[in-house]
């Protein structure tokens, strides 16, 4: 069977220089005017336009049916490849053939009308989209019962919260009914219950038989959906291959753990963290840990102006983007949510990490007022946690499932006796 | 594309199919067709021939573009009425009475509001089209459809407006008694020569405006200056007969000295100058939808 998507060497450079973005008439006329007798006269050549390409030569094939994430780095090419895909940008070189039709989501919510209900917008979105007005109408309550915004179908949607208006956005999306489906990063968006039916409806659509190409920097998203996966770095295409397989790649290469991070400072900040650093118990800085060995993260903050209600805080994140837990220095001691005097500090904390499964862990920190606002807030170091051996999981040779690794007792009470 | 008879016509056939393909392009591929993506195909860039099939889109962004324009205002609607009818008023006082310009034996404001309907639809269908591309800049950046929905829709969506203002002309003429012609049947096919070549100027416009911005700073004073090199204000009897003829190649001239005529049968319609003007708006049309062809696939990346 021929593939239903062959991309072959397909290439996208883009012009970089100031001219490429706002070009005015009368310099290209004046330079028009004035290059060829610069020529002459100096002998210069025309002089050439920075340009960069986002994609180099990427080739792969995509079979019907194929559910596949595409993943990288920001700036890796993804959305150029799927701008490519949905033919609203050419490719530079290259060719591309597709064997159904297609319709892409590389946003949630373009071409809403704020001015339009939410009903007029489930009409105008749908045809944008590519859908016929029958196709709309007969999928209109379906996707009205998805949106849960029945009380507010004839509210025009800048009076909708950001909630609902990409609920709205989405459930509309969701109803497509292509060949292939490109979406890029579309669960960026929504609060977790959204996304989790999101991602199920995206399930469902796969399941469907239908093709899809999907970005995403939630790997979560990407495991549980893709059964393929491609990986781009810096425009060109790494490896192709199984989703688990891509993600494991796709880590190592793009998140090399750091165990120290310096931030340029920015007076105009209120407060701001400025460095961190993870060390263990001897205070060297370290990146691999085993479990049971507690990490130490070390935060240096300034704060510039006098604050209170302020508090430090750290979350620990896997690679998945899950949360794991988030600790702040006022949850032992809340004398700090007091007024807080400018100047720089530096503080520690110990993670526990005891029961957590082996793996590699991301900390953000960040400085602000809690429930009021986020002053500052970065991702920071990372880490990988090691097996230590002497736990049961090392003999099955594989990571268990989860977020913890818990060893827990088990009793039996009855061995061997025919009677239970 | 059902253009067969043409291609049997000799050469001549053969040279308006060859033009034709080149506005309209290929058809857009049938659900199961394959689709190939290469540079410098037409896969990105469809011409005329996408708004057929994205006729549905073409119609809800018309819609849309109804919908909301008058959305947040206290007047609403009315200020279609209230535009064309103080320009009137205004032009009147000051050309009609002050000046005292002829008007081909009408009442001066029927004459100038006559004119002033069909020019107001030219004029803001130029302006309207010029942003339209760029004030849509998320859709083209974000959706695939035919670029060249965009200007039309914006000619589109105007003519709701003519045709809302054409109730001050119907009220000024039984106010004044002027009594109507049968010539009126032609003023549909007038209407659709203005946006034909609105939608012209259109497209070479919104597509230039895409690359130099400076298309918009330019517009509205062309519009102006436009407005004064064309019948709307005096008749074209008063440039005399000589050279007259020249106002025509300003391919609004003949729609306006035709409209009136047609309404009002208050003299022959020139149809020489209207000729002429057909012409001129028919090769604006073909080359802006040429360039816009040949541009369209560039807009995502400069926009």
């Amino acid at each position: 069977m021929k593939p239903i998507i062959s991309i072959q060497g397909v290439s996208k450079r883009y012009s970089i220089g100031e001219k490429a973005f706002y070009g005015s008439l009368r310099e290209e006329v004046m330079d028009a005017l004035s290059s060829p007798l610069r020529r002459v006269l100096k002998g210069e050549a025309r002089r050439e336009e920075p340009t960069v390409w986002a994609i180099k030569d990427v080739s792969f094939d995509v079979n019907e049916g194929d559910i596949v994430g595409i993943v990288g780095r920001n700036g890796a090419g993804k959305s150029t490849l799927l701008k490519i895909l949905s033919r609203i940008t050419e490719p530079t070189e290259g060719r591309i053939t597709m064997r159904g039709r297609i319709a892409s989501l590389l946003e949630v919510g373009t071409g809403f009308h704020p001015e339009l209900t939410g009903r007029e917008n489930i009409f105008l979105n749908g045809a944008l989209l590519g859908m016929t007005a029958k196709e709309i109408k007969a999928k209109f309550d379906e996707i009205v019962a998805f949106s849960e915004i029945e009380k507010f179908l004839d509210t025009p949607v800048k009076r909708y919260s950001s909630g609902m208006y990409v609920r709205l956005a989405f459930a509309v999306a969701a109803h497509l009914e292509p060949e292939i489906l490109v979406i890029d990063e579309v669960l960026a968006v929504g609060d977790a219950v959204f996304q989790k039916k999101c991602l199920g409806k995206m399930g469902e659509v796969a399941k469907g038989g239908r093709t899809v190409l999907f970005v995403s920097h939630n790997m979560g998203a990407v495991r549980q959906l893709c059964t393929k996966a491609v990986l781009l770095a810096s425009g060109k295409l790494v490896e192709t291959g199984t989703t688990d397989g891509i993600i494991q790649l796709y880590m190592a290469s793009a998140y090399r753990n750091a165990a120290s991070i310096k931030f340029e400072t920015h007076e105009g900040k209120r407060a701001q963290i400025t460095g961190v650093r993870l060390l263990d118990k001897d205070e060297n800085e370290k990146t691999d840990f085993t479990s049971g060995e507690d990490p130490i993260v070390e935060i240096s903050f300034v704060i510039r102006e006098r604050l209170s209600g302020l508090h430090v805080a750290c979350i620990l994140t896997t690679f998945d983007g899950v949360h794991v837990f988030s600790t702040a220095d006022t949850d032992t001691d809340s004398g700090l949510f007091n007024e807080r005097l400018p100047g720089a500090y530096c503080v520690q904390v110990k993670l526990p990490t005891n029961s957590l499964n082996v793996g590699q862990y991301t900390i953000s920190v960040g400085i602000g007022i809690p429930g009021v606002e986020s002053i500052d807030r970065n991702d920071t170091v990372s880490f990988t946690l090691h097996d230590t051996g002497d736990f049961g999981t090392m003999k099955e040779g594989a990571r268990r499932k989860g977020l913890l690794l818990m060893q827990i007792p088990w009793k039996y009470v009855a061995i061997g006796d025919k009677d239970v | 594309m059902r253009l067969l008879p043409l291609t049997r016509g000799g050469r001549e056939g053969q040279i308006i199919f060859f033009l034709l393909k080149g506005i309209i392009g290929k058809t857009i591929m049938d659900e199961r067709d394959e689709l190939i993506i290469e540079p410098g195909k037409s896969s990105v860039s469809t011409g005329l021939g996408g708004l057929w099939r994205y006729r549905e889109l073409l119609y809800f962004l018309v819609w849309r573009d109804v919908k909301v324009k008058y959305k947040q205002t206290a007047l609403g609607v009315a200020w279609a009425v209230l535009q064309p009818a103080l320009a009137m008023i205004i032009f009147s006082v000051l050309f009609g009475r002050l000046a005292n310009l002829p008007s081909d034996g009408l009442p001066y404001p029927v004459f100038v509001l006559a004119g002033l309907l069909p020019w107001n639809y030219f004029a803001s269908v130029l302006g309207l089209s010029t942003l339209s591309l760029v004030a849509n800049a998320n859709l083209i950046s974000k959706i695939y459809f035919p670029r060249v929905i965009i200007p039309v829709s914006s000619a589109s969506a105007a003519l709701i407006d003519l045709v809302i203002a054409s109730l001050v002309l119907v009220v000024m003429m039984i106010w004044y008694g002027t009594p109507i012609s049968a010539g009126v049947v032609l003023i549909p096919v007038l209407v659709l020569l203005t946006m034909m070549t609105a939608v012209g100027f259109g497209a070479w416009l919104s597509a230039l405006n895409v690359r130099y911005r400076d298309i918009q700073y330019a517009v509205p004073f062309l519009i102006q200056v436009w407005m004064f090199a064309t019948p709307v204000i005096y008749p074209r009897s008063l440039l005399g007969e000589e050279w007259g003829w020249l106002v025509y190649l300003n391919p609004m001239s003949g729609v306006i000295e035709a409209f009136r005529p047609a309404l009002f049968g208050n003299r022959e319609i020139p149809w020489g100058g209207l000729a002429i003007s057909i012409s001129v708006g028919l090769f604006v049309f073909i080359t802006g939808m040429a360039y816009f062809r040949k541009v369209e696939r560039h807009f995502a990346d400069i926009i």
